[in-house]
């Protein structure tokens, strides 16, 4: 934000150090400490044993699977996102309501429905599951159940982000810029990217970090096979069962690390472009 | 130049035109393309991720008798369940709202030292796997716990009681608010506040007339996924809940019991009344916010 | 993100890493089982497993590796029945393996294939209390005292836990003789619950890590492990006067097997389970061996105890099940009571 002229529009000190205190404590109480605990936990015993948690070959092979059922969620997830925000904000259509309500519905879906529905599509009594067990090609208790189970998921993420900014944004720059001649994708990549780059960025970053972090329903699509089937959370998870606090710990503090990294990512990007938006302003 | 949505909004009592393009050029058929490309495939991706996948449950569902329908997903324990389920998500979407507001605000308006730090934690949510954060969550506040030792004595119980339920939902809720409402606010640039300001309206009413209504529709959106997401939430709020039948039973957990009877048809139906409830929620709010965007653009 | 081209290379590039790590069945010489297993037996089969391997390969000369997966009981009958592709299935009840028998994967009549109902061990309910037993529970009849908070997790959603709760419904049908008072007894034993979690592990660790609590009802193992992992010298066992035969079965799944041709060695393994070698292991495990001479060297760890039967006691699972544990049995009944 640029910093010109606030004078006017700036709360008094005090009631500025009282918001900003209210929301820190909030987030201390709410989101840190239970960080804290995580990290305290997998720190128990020294940095020793948390380190062996991780590079142990059974977390490892949880690393990958996580990271390729990432790799293939978030940029369906991306596409999906970005089209159906493009319809939904810049026309005027009957039944928009039902549609945008219809995107949030897989975040009310609880995870374990999420997972039983791919069960009973894909399973060996399910819709599909003679075929497939036919024709030798596994979709649950492996790694495609997974991937469906976390694009499902995952699935509002985008969308949900864009819409309200590319609402808010309303039509008119695109407007401008074909009326001056440019073609669908040229405004497109020009003018509309540009104005919900920011957006976009929340919405991968948090599509990405819940489709690394989705538990419930991955666990029951995964079939729980060790060092092939699990993703980080279903480690975690073994883990934790077998009374390997620090390791289980261990594992989700990772986790978190990686969401971080991505978080550390989008704060390199938006200051190596900062000079971009107070350069050119709207 | 303003850059926010068109038509005109009230401020301090003055209407002002804000629209570039006239409304009456924007209604008819739009110059914009691309509407069968996107809205054709976003209807094919969400039926073939999202609504084909789900009508198994109904069509699961319709395979048993009326009355066992009604015997199992109304049953007055699972009743219970929906009960603290729903409620627990709304009081803790509407917990979010507020303090979700509140830390957009001040990650967008104000500078302090680590707010880098603090923003980037917001996400953390997301990525801790749900059963970790149950985990850590009842480790806080069971009564030997950092946080629970200290509450304890003064009466409040929240491990293992619905108060951990809103707890738990709290915690998973928060990033959808203020990552809804962040973009729009950031968005929202000050020249608006400056003229409401200019025009001598208190800081105060700049807010309430001015700057909510603006961002009133990214609030309820945030509200809304906050709410939805609380109502299906199963890993966070198992080990937290304590898991008492009448009392602290969420209602995924009634369609878990389910499915260790190995009762299919059972746990489709309680999910079926899920998704047709909360499917109806969340169009109410959809709807309210459409329409309050409208009211605020005509 | 430059292009569409981009994202489709990424996932070409990431679905062609996901494909190549499905070993199956029996290539020359070597040979994969998947166990499908339930969440107590981690230790046991990670040592079962190479001891196996190494006699199977001195035996045959083939090499056997393992996939291991494990869950609650319920969840992985499940699994199996919607399509995991289990060669053997070690779980714990034998009505979640009807499942598979019922949904046509091995014979209905597997339990009589293997000796002593298809259970190379067996366990039973024992009580965890903490050190020095300050609360003095001594026996079932200590646990429906006022004030006393009883750990268990949910019948509903946990295998074991229904081991629990029909061991407590043996005790107070033996101590009142009738029904009734059976009900009644497990009924006050509910009012003492002040947490039901969804699985075993979860309830040891509510009552060992987060201190809730006097007495955690658990499998013998589980509570024989619970001591060694949990902390040593923190926690006490205690026999009760009267428990229940616990039974985990074990089984070939013959539509799996025959898909794999794995026929041969998942029948080994099995078989294997009860060899002296393995009862040794077993035990060392603190689930009870069959063995007569492996279980007299372990006799201190495991009392003699009267032990109620499923079949004997109970009509078999499936009646249990039914009876107890179903919609409107009388876990509901007595929890409906319970916290009126």
């Amino acid at each position: 934000m640029a910093k010109h002229a606030r004078r006017a529009t700036a709360e008094s000190p005090i009631a500025r150090i009282a918001l900003i205190g209210v929301a820190l404590v909030f987030l201390f109480l709410f989101l840190l400490l239970p960080l804290l605990a995580v990290f305290a936990e997998a720190l128990r015993n020294g940095l020793q044993p948390f380190l062996e948690a991780i590079v142990e070959p059974d977390a490892w092979s949880a690393i990958r699977l996580t990271l390729i059922v990432a790799a293939i969620s978030v940029p369906l997830n991306i596409v999906f996102g970005i089209a159906a925000a493009w319809a939904i904000t810049k026309f005027d259509f009957p039944g928009k309501g039902i549609l945008i309500t219809l995107i949030d519905l897989p975040f009310s879906v609880s995870p374990v429905v999420a997972g039983l529905i791919y069960v009973l599509m894909f399973g060996a009594s399910g819709w599909f599951g003679p075929w497939l067990q036919e024709h030798d090609i596994e979709i649950v208790f492996a790694v495609p159940g997974i991937v469906l189970a976390s694009v499902f998921v995952t699935f509002p993420f985008v969308a949900r982000e864009l819409i309200p900014l590319m609402a808010e944004q309303g039509r008119d720059d695109e407007e401008a810029a074909l009326s001056l001649g440019a073609s669908g994708w040229q405004t497109f990549w020009h003018v509309t990217l540009p104005n919900i780059r920011w957006g976009l960025l929340y919405g991968v970053l948090l599509c990405n970090a819940r489709a690394m972090g989705e538990f419930g329903a991955v666990s029951v699509v995964s079939g729980h096979i060790r060092g092939e089937t699990n993703t980080m959370p279903l480690h975690v998870e073994i883990l934790y069962n077998e009374y390997n606090f620090v390791a289980a710990f261990a594992v989700a503090s990772l986790l978190a690390m990686l969401a971080l990294v991505t978080l550390v990512l989008k704060s390199i990007l938006e200051w190596r472009f900062d000079y971009h938006r107070t350069g050119t302003g709207h | 130049m303003v850059q926010v949505n068109g038509g005109t909004v009230a401020l301090g009592g003055q209407q002002i035109d804000r629209s570039i393009a006239p409304r009456a050029a924007r209604r008819r058929r739009s110059v914009m393309p691309g509407f069968g490309l996107t809205f054709g495939f976003s209807l094919f991706y969400l039926c073939l991720i999202v609504l084909i996948p789900l009508s198994a449950v109904f069509v699961k569902t319709a395979g048993m008798g009326l009355d066992r329908f009604f015997d199992v997903a109304f049953s007055e324990r699972v009743v219970a369940s929906y009960r603290l389920s729903f409620g627990a998500a709304f009081v803790a979407a509407g917990v979010n709202a507020i303090f979700g507001l509140l830390i957009a605000w001040v990650l967008v308006r104000y500078d302090f030292p680590g707010k880098r730090v603090v923003s980037a934690m917001v996400d953390l949510p997301f990525a801790l796997p749900t059963a970790v954060a149950g985990i850590a969550l009842t480790a806080l506040y069971a009564d030997t716990g950092w946080v629970g030792q200290y509450i304890e004595p003064l009466g409040v119980k929240v491990a293992y009681t619905p108060l951990g339920v809103v707890v738990a939902l709290i915690f998973i809720g928060l990033p959808f608010v203020v990552r809804s409402v962040e973009p729009v606010l950031d968005d929202l640039g000050a020249d608006v506040e400056e003229a409401a300001a200019a025009l001598g309206a208190s800081r105060l009413k700049t807010f309430r007339r001015v700057i909510l209504p603006a961002i009133a529709p990214a609030l309820l959106t945030g509200f809304a996924l906050a709410f939805a997401r609380g109502i299906g939430e199963y890993g966070s709020v198992i080990f937290i809940a304590g898991n008492m039948p009448f009392q602290s039973e969420i209602a995924p957990l009634m369609i878990v019991t389910q499915l260790e009877q190995y009762d299919y048809q059972g746990a489709t139906a309680i999910a079926a009344v899920m998704l047709i409830a909360s499917f109806l929620l969340l169009l109410l709010i959809n709807l309210i916010q459409i329409w309050s965007r409208r009211r605020m653009e005509g | 993100m430059k292009r569409p081209t981009a994202i489709v290379t990424t996932m070409a590039l990431a679905l062609a890493v996901a494909g190549c790590s499905k070993p199956s069945g029996e290539a020359a010489g070597s040979v994969t089982l998947l166990n499908v297993s339930y969440d107590p037996t981690r230790e046991l089969y990670k040592e079962i497993n190479p001891a196996f391997a190494q006699e199977w390969k001195a035996k045959t000369g083939q090499t056997v590796s393992f996939r291991m997966s494990h869950g609650g009981s319920g969840k992985q009958a499940r699994a199996i029945a919607d399509g995991l592709e289990a060669d053997v299935a070690t779980l714990a009840l034998a009505y979640d393996i009807d499942l598979l028998a019922e949904r046509k994967l091995l014979p209905a009549e597997w339990q009589a294939r293997l000796p002593d109902n298809s259970a190379p061990y067996y366990s039973t309910i024992v009580f965890l209390v903490r050190k020095g037993n300050p609360k003095g529970i001594k026996d079932w009849g200590d646990l429906v005292k006022p004030g006393i908070k009883v750990v268990t997790p949910n019948p509903k959603t946990s295998g074991g836990a229904r081991w629990n709760y029909l061991a407590a419904w043996a005790y107070g049908r033996k101590a009142s003789g009738s029904e009734a008072g059976a009900r009644d007894y497990v009924t006050r034993l509910f009012r003492n619950v002040p947490v039901l979690d969804s699985g075993a592990r979860g309830a040891t660790t509510t009552f060992a890590e987060r201190g809730i609590g006097d007495v955690l009802l658990a499998w013998e193992n589980e509570a024989l492990l619970a001591q060694k992992e949990l902390g040593v010298g923190k926690f006490e066992l205690v026999a009760p006067s009267l428990s229940i035969l616990a039974e985990p079965p074990v089984a070939v799944v013959d539509a799996n097997v025959a898909k794999h041709k794995t026929a041969d060695a998942a029948k080994a393994y099995l078989d294997y389970l009860y060899t002296p070698k393995a009862q040794e292991i077993i035990a060392k495990n603190g689930y009870r061996p069959r063995n007569p001479e492996v279980a007299a060297r372990y006799a201190d760890t495991f009392p003699k105890l009267t032990l109620a039967t499923i079949d004997g006691d109970f009509g078999g699972w499936k009646k249990a099940q039914a009876e107890h544990f179903a919609d409107g049995g009388t876990f509901d009944a007595v929890f409906a009571q319970a916290k009126r």
